[in-house]
């Protein structure tokens, strides 16, 4: 039994990894219909802005800001110059797009600041108060830091005007400028939140694995994976996926097929739902009169 | 120069042409409609008013020139469009919906009043406020575009067959309401309708579209009282 209990809560500390990027897996997806396969590569590359910036000298707080505000505008700046362009073209030109992204962030970091690893530090305290054992502040932290960052979005998107003018150009473009809506700086926008969605994921997830240019590789497949369960049209949905998929990959790695297999399970997962469950657990089946 | 002015209107949707020169003109204040049969190129018009398409020719409002400006600031000039199919943004509530069709303003008092005044106009609307849009009636949803369209405040209403799928008394008292809404507020309307004879009733200038040219044009009593547009159009 406790051994159950100790790998279920260390599911979850991995699953909120796992919900951190789903989630801004997530946002990209509704904006723009797919899947962002640099989605990973952006994070660790933010991180590696926020590593810059302490190695620097900045304090950790004010360095995650910067760091927040730069992927930001990152995204933005990547949605405008890269994918405004190619806005009508073929769904096989946006998915070469984002492998050549994905190879730029990877080899730009590996450049840069090289393939080695490196320390990457936590926010919170070392040890746990109480002195509970099961579970580490870090992890306990990362839960807390996606629980904010699901009630922010959920609170921008049900409650903003933008908010709101963001779902509309996604879902109805045509409608959405009729009504005085810019949807391409809509668009932009849905970037920039990904992108700094994903800085937090990166900057959270940098100190348990720490920090290298290929350090979200395994994540980002079970990132996939949670919002595929998820369903890919709802942030809750999202990480509740990321947090179940951490739960059921340190269950099953523990019972039933040990860690070889845990990575090929991720995708199991995915194929299972999207055969079953094409809209996942919460995802909306949009109910529309034809 | 008229409220809105335009000039040898050209439009394309890839190498197909579908409007070859049209001009027309329509005042402050006034209703103009524009019938014509199916696949003349009535919602063509409407569409390239508000840059939704390729164009060609002058297009000016209130003044200065529209043509070739983004769709969403031709809109911010306060031309509100009533699309053919209706454009709900199915995904979110009625309400929401007219909110959005508020997106540029920023008087958000007003705003409200509005909101309420679209309300009074369609009590239907108010019933399914919470309601997800895309599970609203046809007819439900014609009056929801209808009255996003009323959300912009708008200074000129592109208003494409608003009484589609609508039960004929409720069209009966939504031209009414266009009618309050011109007369009261001064909002400048062109109107496409397949309805010939309610549209020329409302109208005080009508144009005859065949095949992407303009035939006839006149008061709405001229063409009216025309025995071509009689047969064709008024079926009497
Ligand atoms: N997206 C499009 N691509 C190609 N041709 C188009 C497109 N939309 C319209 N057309 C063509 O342009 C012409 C005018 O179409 P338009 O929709 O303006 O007609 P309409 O007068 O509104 O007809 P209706 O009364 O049936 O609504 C038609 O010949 C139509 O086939
Ligand atoms: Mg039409």
């Amino acid at each position: 039994m406790d051994l159950f209990l100790q790998q279920t809560l260390s599911g979850l500390a991995t699953g909120a990894i796992y919900a951190c990027i789903a989630l801004s897996v997530v946002m990209i997806y509704q904006a723009i219909d797919h899947f962002n396969f640099a989605q990973g590569e952006m994070a660790m590359f933010s991180a590696f802005i926020t590593w810059q910036l302490i190695d620097w000298g900045a304090n950790y707080w004010v360095a995650f800001f910067v760091c927040i505000v730069v992927s930001f505008i990152g995204g933005m700046a990547i949605e405008r110059i890269v994918f405004a362009p190619i806005h009508n073209a073929p769904i096989l030109s946006h998915i070469v797009v984002f492998i050549a992204l994905f190879q730029i962030f990877n080899a730009t970091a590996g450049f840069i600041w090289e393939f080695t690893i490196k320390e990457f530090p936590s926010p919170f305290p070392d040890k746990m108060p109480l002195d509970i054992r099961m579970i580490g502040a870090h992890e306990v932290g990362i839960v807390g830091v996606t629980l904010i960052m699901l009630a922010l979005i959920y609170l921008f998107f049900r409650f903003t005007p933008i908010g709101l003018a963001m779902r509309a150009a996604a879902a109805a473009p045509d409608s959405a400028r009729l009504v005085g809506i810019n949807v391409g700086w809509m668009l932009a926008l849905g970037w920039g939140l990904a992108a700094a969605i994903g800085a937090v994921a990166g900057m959270m997830i940098a100190p348990i694995v720490f920090l290298e240019p290929n350090m979200m590789l395994g994540i980002l497949l079970y990132g996939f994976a949670g919002a595929v369960v998820g369903g890919l049209t709802s942030p809750l949905g999202a990480v509740l996926g990321g947090f179940l998929m951490g739960v059921l990959e340190n269950l099953a790695g523990t019972y039933i097929i040990g860690s070889e297999l845990k990575l090929t399970f991720a995708l199991v997962v995915i194929v299972t739902i999207l055969i079953f469950k094409p809209s996942g657990l919460l995802g909306r089946v949009v109910v529309q009169r034809v | 120069m008229a409220f809105l002015e335009v000039a040898n209107l050209e439009a394309f949707y890839g190498p197909i042409q579908a409007l070859h020169g049209i001009s027309f003109s329509l005042e402050q204040g006034g209703i103009t409609t524009i019938l014509g049969a199916n696949g003349a190129g009535k919602t063509t018009t409407l569409r390239s008013i508000c840059g939704m398409v390729k164009t060609g020719g002058e297009i000016s409002f209130d003044g200065e020139s529209i043509a070739g400006k983004a769709t969403e600031a031709i809109v911010r000039h306060g031309v509100a469009h009533v699309p053919e199919g209706r454009g709900t943004f199915v995904r979110v509530t009625t309400e929401e919906n007219l909110k959005l069709g508020a997106f540029s303003r920023r008087d958000s008092k007003a705003v409200q009043q509005d909101m309420e005044r679209v309300y009074g106009y369609f009590p239907r609307l108010k019933e399914r406020r919470n309601q997800q849009a895309g599970t609203l009636s046809g007819g439900e949803q014609q009056m929801l575009a209808v009255g996003r369209a009323l959300m912009l405040h708008p200074r000129l209403m592109l208003l494409d067959e608003p009484s589609f799928g609508l039960a004929p008394l409720i069209v009966q008292e939504l031209f009414g309401i266009l009618r309050t809404i011109n007369k009261d507020e001064g909002v400048s309307m062109l109107l496409v309708e397949q309805n010939a004879s309610l549209a020329l009733e409302l109208a005080d200038h009508a144009y005859l579209l065949e095949t992407g040219r303009v035939v006839m044009s006149g008061t709405a009593d001229e063409i009216s009282a025309d025995e071509s547009v009689r047969e064709s159009y008024l079926g009497y």
